[in-house]
């Protein structure tokens, strides 16, 4: 959830820090931008070329250029399998409240939905859940893994 | 299902002797000064002793009884419980008749006395409290109940005992119902569970098929509300403790969460989560009326009800973070009352109706902390890597929530606990579940 402009600051410290010093941890400053994942690691796909889900900024429901990049291939994909219905599952990390974090994990998948039904998909093919933090794809403590976990998957329901 | 509530607990006799200086407890100051107290073993004739071996398998069912006396006391922080190897008196001499010198040598102010014995099928039960120094008895009362409830029975003593010396009801004969976890972190299972407050006697209510978060107790106990992901459509459920029975409550077109009850029963708060905008909504359990009370395009979550059913303080993000607001229960006159430093979560208000105790998260850290309702006096009582969902003990003095240790990239070191700790930031306790645990409720008092 939640620590954004709290953590960001700590982040970029740590980053600055990074580049000083140490190659081990330069991996991971490559695979998140700002906070955002960019790395491939968890990523599954619904076809070739199109990626299945899309991260998030700590705390944030904002969809990044990247993220509304992947979101136009879901939906170039979905009006070519007009058949297909998808569930949008939205996702937290674990560094905040059971609670909040399940209204965020809602509020991000429905970010996506809003994309994509912006793009012709029709609201009735998609539903939505949250999860909130109760399945991370990452079980690591740590920022690489909360922002891999910080995430919208598009599922096929049918 | 489980029968819980079928205690019959008869008071036979009750007196209680006003005297001059008498031993009290402060439990304002933290437990720099625990009481030092004697708790005698409850004594048992050997008849009594042979016919309820047969029903127990132990050895003496009396010590059992003081023993969970002893344990209560000691958890609670302000009291000393001495080493029973000291003692000079037999049980039942003790119990009629205390040679205060005797304790008095072993630096107990305050004796527990008591009898039990087997008769009619029920337990009998009867204890003293005795003021060593004083050598002066405050008080005697009697008990009858079914043998299986003898655990009751001790808890029921020392809510009696910290009742007479804290001036305050106790908070002993008491469940907590939680979430008991399992599994790996990203396929964990759990089930709703409901323990004595002293973790023993646990039952799950729920089989781990699906996902359950949150339960809450209602004021009588014999319901909780809790959120559960059955058949993938995450909402609100009522679920009867004696029936077993289940139900969906209302009729949402999305996730319902964040139940609690109103202070009365009679009514869910809940938040409901629609095209990414969650807001806060009662119904009514008898005549199924549902109630929008805040509508705002924010988060609005995790409301809790003042004792007296007037206000609701709950969680938003309307500020651009997670901060605490106290409302009217009609949703107006909205309020930010926390201004500290880091963002705030979970607010819930405590049974004396002053404080509310939240969850804080600053520099990547976790707190459990107090403040008053109108947001000022805030304290924090500890800080962890990452804890929350404080849940008040029924007299307002303790507080359960759980607390979640770092893991490494495999996920190991991971382990979700119970943990209790005062209102004054002291005592801080792990609270032994059978497994990992999470989203404590404390229930009222079963008996009062």
């Amino acid at each position: 959830m939640n620590l954004s402009k709290y953590f960001k600051g700590a982040f970029l410290v740590m980053l600055a820090s990074l580049v000083l010093s140490a190659c081990a941890t330069k991996k991971v400053g490559n695979q998140i931008q700002g906070d955002v994942y960019t790395g491939t690691d968890t990523v599954e796909y619904l076809a070739s070329g199109v990626p299945d889900r899309v991260f998030f900024a700590t705390n944030e429901s904002v969809l990044t250029t990247a993220s509304r990049d992947t979101l136009r291939k879901q939906a170039e994909w979905l009006r070519k399998n007009s058949k297909i219905n998808i569930v949008l599952e939205g996702h937290a990390d674990e560094r905040g409240t059971r609670e909040y974090n399940l209204a965020l994990g809602e509020r991000r998948a429905n970010a996506a939905k809003d994309y994509l039904m912006t793009y012709g998909i029709s609201g009735s093919r998609i539903s939505v859940i949250s999860y909130g933090k109760e399945r991370p794809v990452d079980s690591g403590s740590n920022p690489l893994a909360w922002s891999k976990n910080r995430r919208s998957v598009t599922v096929k329901a049918n | 299902m489980i029968r819980f509530f079928n205690l019959l607990l008869v008071i036979f006799f009750s007196f209680f002797v006003k005297a001059n200086a008498l031993i009290e407890v402060d439990i304002t100051r933290g437990n720099l000064n625990p009481l030092p107290i004697a708790v005698s073993p409850l004594s048992l004739d050997s008849k009594s002793n042979q016919e309820l071996q047969k029903i127990f398998k132990k050895k003496n069912i009396g010590a059992e009884i003081s023993s969970v006396v002893e344990n209560n006391l000691k958890t609670s922080g302000l009291f000393n419980p001495l080493n029973k190897d000291a003692f000079l008196q037999k049980p039942d001499i003790a119990h009629l008749k205390p040679r205060f010198e005797d304790w008095a040598l072993i630096k107990a102010q305050a004796l527990i006395t008591g009898k039990v014995k087997f008769q009619d099928e029920k337990l009998r039960v009867e204890f003293r409290l005795w003021d060593v120094l004083a050598g002066k008895e405050m008080m005697a009362l009697a008990f009858t109940t079914v043998p299986t409830n003898w655990r009751r029975i001790g808890h029921i003593i020392t809510d009696k005992v910290y009742e007479r010396l804290t001036g305050e009801k106790g908070y002993f004969d008491t469940r907590i119902i939680y979430v008991a976890e399992n599994g790996p972190k990203t396929k964990r299972i759990k089930k709703l569970a409901i323990m004595d407050q002293d973790g023993f006697n646990t039952k799950y209510l729920t089989l781990g098929n699906e996902l359950v978060l949150t339960p809450r107790f209602n004021p009588t106990n014999q319901m909780v509300t809790y959120l559960s992901y059955f058949r993938n459509l995450p909402r609100v459920y009522l679920l009867d403790i004696e029936t077993g029975v289940q139900e969906v409550v209302g009729d949402f077109p999305g996730m319902t969460f964040a139940p609690r009850f109103s202070p009365d029963g009679k009514k869910i708060i809940m938040s409901f989560a629609i095209d990414g905008n969650s807001d806060i909504y009662t119904m009514d359990l008898e005549n199924r009326i549902v109630e929008r009370i805040t509508n705002h395009p924010s988060i609005d979550t995790s409301p809790s009800f003042s004792p007296d059913g007037k206000y609701i303080c709950f969680n938003s993000d309307r500020s651009g973070y997670q901060q605490i607001y106290v409302m009217k229960n009609d949703g107006s006159n909205v309020k930010r009352i926390s201004f500290g430093k880091g963002l705030y979560g979970t607010p819930v208000w405590s049974p004396r109706g002053d404080l509310i105790a939240f969850t804080k998260l600053h520099k990547g850290k976790f707190y459990i902390g107090v403040m008053r309702k109108d947001g000022s006096g805030e304290r924090l009582l500890t800080e962890n890597y990452y804890q929350e969902a404080p849940s008040w003990s029924p007299n307002g003095r303790v507080l359960i929530f759980y607390r979640e240790t770092k893991s490494d990239s495999e996920g190991k070191g991971f382990s979700a606990k119970l943990w209790s700790i005062d209102l004054t930031g002291y005592n801080e306790r792990l609270v032994i579940t059978e497994s990992d645990a999470s989203d404590p409720s404390w229930s009222s008092l079963l008996s009062n």
